[in-house]
């Protein structure tokens, strides 16, 4: 290869793609990594904080696409507080000054202003796809911003973020020459819609194939939408209250079945489930549903719209469906690869909850399924031993039994054989989280079999350091490790420092490290930024003496090439 | 609760302390530190006698991030709940001629009958007939309502549940305006 011109190995490396791919290859030797460095236009980096805009910069100076994500992933349930980090305004100002010609920015988990909107959308000519998942810090302002802004803007899809919405006009922002719209999606804002400025939007934009409305857009309104944009591939349907006997419901019905091309389905976020039969006619196209949020559409109306969706890949639902439902999905959807079984009743009444029943029927009858994500109210080994014979091609497979340290609900052991059985089958695992009573044995059989495994979600798991260390050394491939509530302490933490140059972070909250143990390790590992998240006001963690030997609430430590960060609150301690 | 001799030192300085409790007494452990089975016993019965509760604490003890669901998820399940637990259905109920409105809640009737009572007393007037074909006949005071469509209809044509889910506001017209909906003469 190497007597090839660079310009054909940059040809070659065109048809390289996946990030893990295009690493290797900057490796292999210095000019193969100058000539993808010069070519690389899409970067992906799993730590905002591993890194800083002036170095990614100077290696891509063609970025077009950065991924980017912030916080831990414990932020998602509240455990991170709102102002530990992740703000994205350094990086647009960095961007924006280095004259990049950025066209796609995708964040995850990050703190985002109006302010970086605005920036954003006024500094790039060609920029086209904003995407932001789990985010927050912005208004519709900003949104504004960029619907006024940015010419040529192909997707603005907001999943489930924090949005304060001023009710403002930011969609009569796009001007009247934006035509060139793909993907739409404000399902998240909470506030209303002017109707009148989206059906202009959507009747103008002929190359749209995802929109997703948010609740403020009624059925009529829907109907209209649905006439105007027959072409559509993925649909949220924002609010579907509706009289079957209603004019607009007649529209809506004709409408659907003009949509041959629909795949996806998801929103119902206010559902008349009698009224489903409307989309009856495209089920049996669909190969995505999310019914997560649709929380009135159960029982059989749930089970007969499922049982026209005989090419489902992909279903996320409430699990009111029962076991009962879930049978129905194993007969009915045999080319099903993801499931996911989301609780309904946060509150603990657990009265329509799925059990092992449902996990076993499904193993049964979905030979491709390759990810699981599962809440339930109970579990045995025997079942999981069982899912681990019919599946042995998961890559993510997470479960959370409701209810912490609950043992075998038949035999009143521990789940370690279960979840062993299934590490030891699938062995293209990547993903895993634990639940229910585990002690060090199950990670024994996670380090001896988990070659291929990735993350790891562990809470109220384990008995001695010896579990963790378990993992540590036998996870060859780790790269996030989350442990909450367990009893892994400070020689586990300390017992291989390398390790954790290897891997993108840990986290460990509410487990057995103390104050001392950290700073050794920060010591030892001065290419680590190891934070102490501690929010405590009565302030029981001091610097000196005797308080080293207290415990650490949070710890989360990541490898980075850029020290320690600058942005931190004062009540994360970088050691 | 520690695992590792360097702490002996600690047990005995816990001997010496002076602490307000009654001697013998074990400070309590918080649930989740260093206790491995994390929660405190009484959990499970409380989840076997609630059942299915609708109070607004919830009967569990709560664990801050479990189950591991997102904040966003949450917080949309939560606030489905509520509304589909009743928590009142109210709306505006003008009356031409009065200087302001009242506002009154729709899921405390059962039926039009109970509703009509209802706000001839608020409003001190009377309502009339009903009658399928010809609306109201008796009077000059006609109710009528706003439905989610942002059409204007007459009370009572349609069934009670339907009403109640798409009555957005009530309106008890009057005088030469009633004429329109087809109300006898």
């Amino acid at each position: 290869m190497n007597y090839f011109p660079d310009e054909v190995i940059e040809h070659v490396f065109d048809f390289v793609t996946s990030h893990k791919d295009r690493n290797a290859i900057s490796l292999v030797c210095k000019s193969w990594y100058k000539i993808e460095r010069y070519s690389r236009q899409k970067v992906f980096i799993g730590n905002c904080y591993a890194i800083n805009p002036e170095r990614l910069l100077r290696r891509f100076p063609c970025l077009k696409s950065l991924t980017l994500k912030g916080k831990p992933h414990f932020a998602d349930f509240n455990l991170v507080p709102h102002e530990w980090g992740g703000f994205v305004l350094p990086w647009i100002e960095a961007l924006a000054r280095s004259r990049v010609g950025l066209e796609e920015l995708r964040l995850k988990r990050m703190v985002v202003t109006d302010e970086s909107l605005e920036l954003l959308s006024r500094s790039f000519v060609n920029f086209k796809s904003l995407v932001l998942v789990s985010c927050e810090g912005f208004t519709t302002d900003g949104l504004a911003s960029i619907a006024a802004n940015c010419r040529h803007l192909r997707d603005l899809d907001l999943q489930e973020n924090e949005i304060d919405d001023h009710r403002g006009q930011w969609l009569s922002c796009f001007p009247d020459t934006c035509t060139t719209l793909v993907t739409l999606n404000f399902a998240c804002l909470e506030g209303e819609t002017n109707l009148v400025a989206l059906e202009r939007l959507v009747a103008r934009s002929p190359n749209l194939k995802s929109l997703k409305l948010n609740r403020a857009v009624p059925l009529d309104a829907l109907a209209r939408l649905m006439v105007c944009a027959p072409q559509i591939v993925d649909l949220g349907v924002g609010s579907y209250e509706n009289d079957p006997d209603s004019e607009s419901y007649m529209k809506l019905k004709a409408a659907i079945k003009k949509c041959t091309s629909l795949r996806s389905l998801s929103g119902f976020l206010e559902a008349a489930p009698h009224c489903l039969s409307a989309f009856h006619p495209i089920c049996h196209n669909l190969t995505s549903l999310n019914l997560s949020y649709a929380a009135e559409i159960h029982g059989s109306h749930l089970i007969k719209l499922i049982q026209h969706c005989k090419k489902l890949q992909r279903l996320w639902i409430l699990d009111s469906i029962g076991d009962k439902g879930l049978e129905v999905v194993a007969s009915t959807c045999k080319d099903l690869q993801e499931l996911r079984v989301f609780p309904s009743d946060l509150l603990g009444g657990g009265n329509t909850a799925v059990t092992e029943e449902g996990l076993v029927a499904i193993s049964a009858g979905c030979p491709k399924l390759h990810s699981i994500l599962y809440f339930c109210q109970q579990m045995t080994n025997a079942a999981l031993v069982t899912v681990a014979k019919n599946c042995p091609n998961f890559i993510r497979f997470r479960l959370c039994i409701l209810e912490p340290n609950k043992p075998d609900h038949v035999t009143s052991q521990p789940l370690d054989e279960g979840f062993g059985a299934i590490v030891k089958a699938c062995k293209s695992l990547r993903r895993l989280s634990l639940s229910g009573l585990l002690t060090d044995q199950v990670f024994l059989y996670i380090g001896m079999y988990a070659n291929q495994l990735e993350m790891l979600s562990i809470a109220f798991a384990g008995d001695t350091d010896k579990g963790m260390l378990y993992v540590l050394n036998g996870c060859k491939k780790m790269k996030k490790l989350e442990i909450r509530d367990s009893p892994f302490g400070d020689t586990a933490l300390l017992a291989d420092v390398s390790k954790y140059e290897t891997m993108r972070s840990l986290w460990m909250s509410s487990c057995e490290v103390t104050l001392s143990g950290c700073k050794r390790l920060a010591q030892k590992a001065p290419w680590l930024n190891v934070e102490i998240i501690n929010e405590n006001d009565n302030n029981r963690m001091e610097e000196n003496g005797h308080e080293g030997r207290q415990k650490v609430d949070k710890l989360y430590l990541y490898r980075t090439v850029v020290g320690t960060r600058m942005d931190a609150p004062p009540f994360v301690w970088i050691l | 609760m520690e695992k590792v001799g360097v702490y002996d030192e600690l047990d005995n300085l816990k001997a010496t302390e002076l602490r307000l409790g009654l001697p013998g007494t074990e400070e309590t452990v918080s649930c989740g530190k260093s206790n491995k089975r994390a929660l405190p016993n009484n959990t499970e019965k409380e989840i076997e006698s609630t059942g299915k509760t609708e109070t607004a604490s919830p009967p569990k003890a709560q664990i801050v991030g479990w189950p591991p669901v997102r904040s966003y998820r949450k917080n949309n399940i939560q606030t489905k709940k509520n509304e589909s637990e009743g928590q009142g259905n109210y709306v505006k109920v003008s009356m031409d001629g009065a200087p302001y409105l009242r506002k009154i809640d729709l899921t405390m009737y059962k039926q039009y009958p109970e509703l009509m009572k209802s706000l001839e007393n608020m409003f001190k007037f009377s309502v009339g007939e009903y009658f399928e074909r010809e609306g109201y006949k008796g009077s000059d005071f006609v109710p009528t309502y706003e439905d989610k469509d942002g059409d204007w209809m007459l009370v009572g044509d349609v069934p009670w549940e339907m009403f109640v889910s798409s009555c957005k506001r009530l309106r008890i017209m009057k005088g030469s305006e009633v004429k329109g909906l087809g109300c006898g003469v």
